[in-house]
């Protein structure tokens, strides 16, 4: 092949072999893609989002500017910022923020552990799919918050009572995320996974988890929304004492009509869940379109 | 398998085999496949026999749908015959028309996958990734994602990952069918070179007569609906050959009437 490039190169420039291995045919075919630098990108994905944060408190600030709600029950972005900022210096909302998180991360690793156990059950086995498949499905549907009740009366005002609504919330996506990314592999990368001799758990460990993984970390990002979510209301629900959780703050603010300490709390919330749907998902999901070419700019 | 000794094959072997005819890679025997599916039944293979020396570079021809990406995948194992039997020399490595390269998987990743599969010890498999890589010439694009290379470039690392299942066949369906004629040219010269540099035994399919007669020691020609071996050529052009060599373009020519009168018997 190469003898064949060299003849219509130019003159007679013969590029050794080793020194420039990329020559010919290979090298014109080579998409060449210079990244830009690190402060570049960081500037790019970091100014739509600043403007759009920065026109959603503008708009909440004219809303208070019109007088619809006197100012301590709709206190302005200001007010509330320069609260953030006051609470973040005391114990009791980093000792909140401790509990809180702690709970997610718990419940989130057990719903991980229960919806791919499921997941590849029922991706596997016709039976399995069949007797649980639309049951997932519906598991999906039900809104978590209805749980509680149940979940009250079984474990009474506890830990559990929360984890069993968390794992109820987010484990049905995850699973889903894993059957969804399993039924959707091309069916060339299984054959040829096959023909290579993967069979069985090796074929489970090289070819089909690998080619779900988009579709799963989609799931995941999925489950841990509704695990933070089912959190909060849990914690709004059961109140367990000398545990001042997120939750449990956000019902004291209200108790004591105190709407600026309230909305603290919510957008401590709020950021939490953006931080770490764009920090641990984010990046996951973006190495794995990187990886295989799907990530375009 | 073991080689025994071969009463009635359809074709005799030629005359330079006569003194010790080398031994079978694959045997085919009486194999026929019946599709049934909700609107009846197709049978695309009819009591096919066939046998391929070791070593041998044979290529399936064929109008498309006459059963020959299925007479593969029975040799391959992906397909059950519905009667007959298939007898193949350890279990042989498969290419697609689509390269089919693990998109998560770096170049030499992807290449160093059958190895992983058959536990091969790190180190040798580092070695063997390296030299296969050399083989199919991207020794450059190692760590490369799929998606980084050409059609070209993704079809040697397809073959250079063949090669890794270190089997004794190598079955290959259209492989370079989806490829631009010139890349398809050079890719046909690599393969020429590797196959003779590995001593391999290659069965090709394709329904390019060209390709075919520029490639094969041997062409099986298959007819369609239901696939039967209608005639077989045996292609002495020496090698390295050329696509456009007039001994080539003449056999093409020679197969292609012959192709039309099949054609032309039973439609398309």
């Amino acid at each position: 092949m190469e003898s064949e490039l060299r003849q219509v190169g130019p003159g007679n420039h013969r590029p050794s072999r080793g020194r420039i291995e990329v020559a010919g045919l290979d090298a014109l075919e080579t998409p060449l893609v210079a990244r830009p630098s690190l402060a570049r990108r960081a500037w790019a994905t970091t100014w739509p989002k600043a403007l759009a944060v920065g026109i959603v408190l503008f708009l909440w600030e004219a809303v208070v500017w019109t007088g619809w709600r006197p100012a301590y029950v709709l206190p302005p972005p200001s007010a509330v910022l320069g609260r953030v900022w006051a609470d973040l210096g005391t114990v009791e909302l980093w000792g909140a923020i401790w509990i809180t998180l702690r709970r997610a991360v718990w419940g989130f690793g057990l719903a991980v552990a229960f919806g791919v156990t499921i997941g590849i059950l029922v991706s596997r086995f016709r039976v399995m799919r069949s007797a649980v498949g639309s049951l997932i499905m519906g598991l999906q549907t039900m809104p978590s918050i209805a749980w509680f009740p149940l979940a009250i009366l079984l474990f009474k005002l506890s830990e559990e009572a929360i984890t069993f609504v968390v794992v109820l919330g987010a484990a049905p996506s995850i699973a889903n995320g894993l059957i969804h990314g399993v039924d959707h592999i091309p069916p060339v990368l299984t054959r040829a996974g096959r023909v290579l001799g993967a069979r069985g758990l090796a074929a489970y460990r090289h070819v089909i988890l690998p080619a779900a993984m988009p579709s799963f970390v989609a799931g995941l990002k999925q489950g841990w929304a509704f695990a933070w979510r089912s959190l909060m209301a849990g914690e709004l629900i059961v109140v367990i004492a000398n545990k001042a959780s997120l939750g449990q703050l956000l019902q004291v603010n209200r108790e004591l009509a105190d709407s600026e300490g309230l909305l603290a709390i919510m957008v401590v919330i709020l950021v939490i869940g953006i931080l770490l749907d764009a920090l641990v998902f984010g990046t996951l999901e973006r190495r794995i379109r990187s990886k295989r070419g799907l990530l375009t700019a | 398998m073991v080689a025994v000794a071969v009463p009635a094959l359809p074709t005799a072997p030629p005359a330079r085999w006569s003194a010790a005819p080398p031994p079978l890679a694959v045997r085919i025997s009486n194999v026929t496949k019946v599709f049934t599916g909700g609107a009846g039944s197709i049978t695309a293979l009819d009591d096919i026999s066939l046998a391929v020396q070791q070593g041998e570079f044979v290529c399936i021809l064929g109008a498309s749908g006459c059963g020959k990406s299925t007479l593969l995948n029975v040799v391959a194992g992906l397909d059950r015959p519905t009667r007959g039997e298939v007898e193949c020399l350890g279990s042989p490595s498969f290419m697609f028309q689509e390269a089919a390269l693990f998109p998560w998987l770096s170049v030499e990743r992807n290449v160093e996958l059958p190895l992983k599969l058959r536990r091969v010890p790190g180190s040798e498999r580092r070695a063997r990734v390296a030299e296969l890589l050399d083989l199919v010439q991207l020794t450059a694009f190692a760590r490369r994602q799929p998606h980084e290379l050409s059609g070209g470039m993704r079809q040697r690392v397809a073959l250079a990952r063949a090669l890794a299942h270190d089997a004794e066949v190598v079955l290959m369906d259209e492989p370079f069918g989806a490829l631009d004629a010139m890349t398809r040219d050079i890719l046909h010269d690599e393969l020429e070179r590797i196959w003779q540099a590995t001593g391999r035994t290659v069965m090709f399919v394709t329904h390019n007569v060209r390709e075919a007669a520029r490639l094969s020691d041997r062409i099986v020609l298959l007819t369609t609906r239901p696939g039967r071996v209608a005639e077989e050529f045996e292609v002495d052009i020496p090698r390295p050959r050329r696509i456009e060599d007039p001994d080539v373009a003449a056999l093409a020519a020679r197969i292609t009437a012959r192709l039309r009168e099949e054609v032309a018997r039973h439609g398309i």
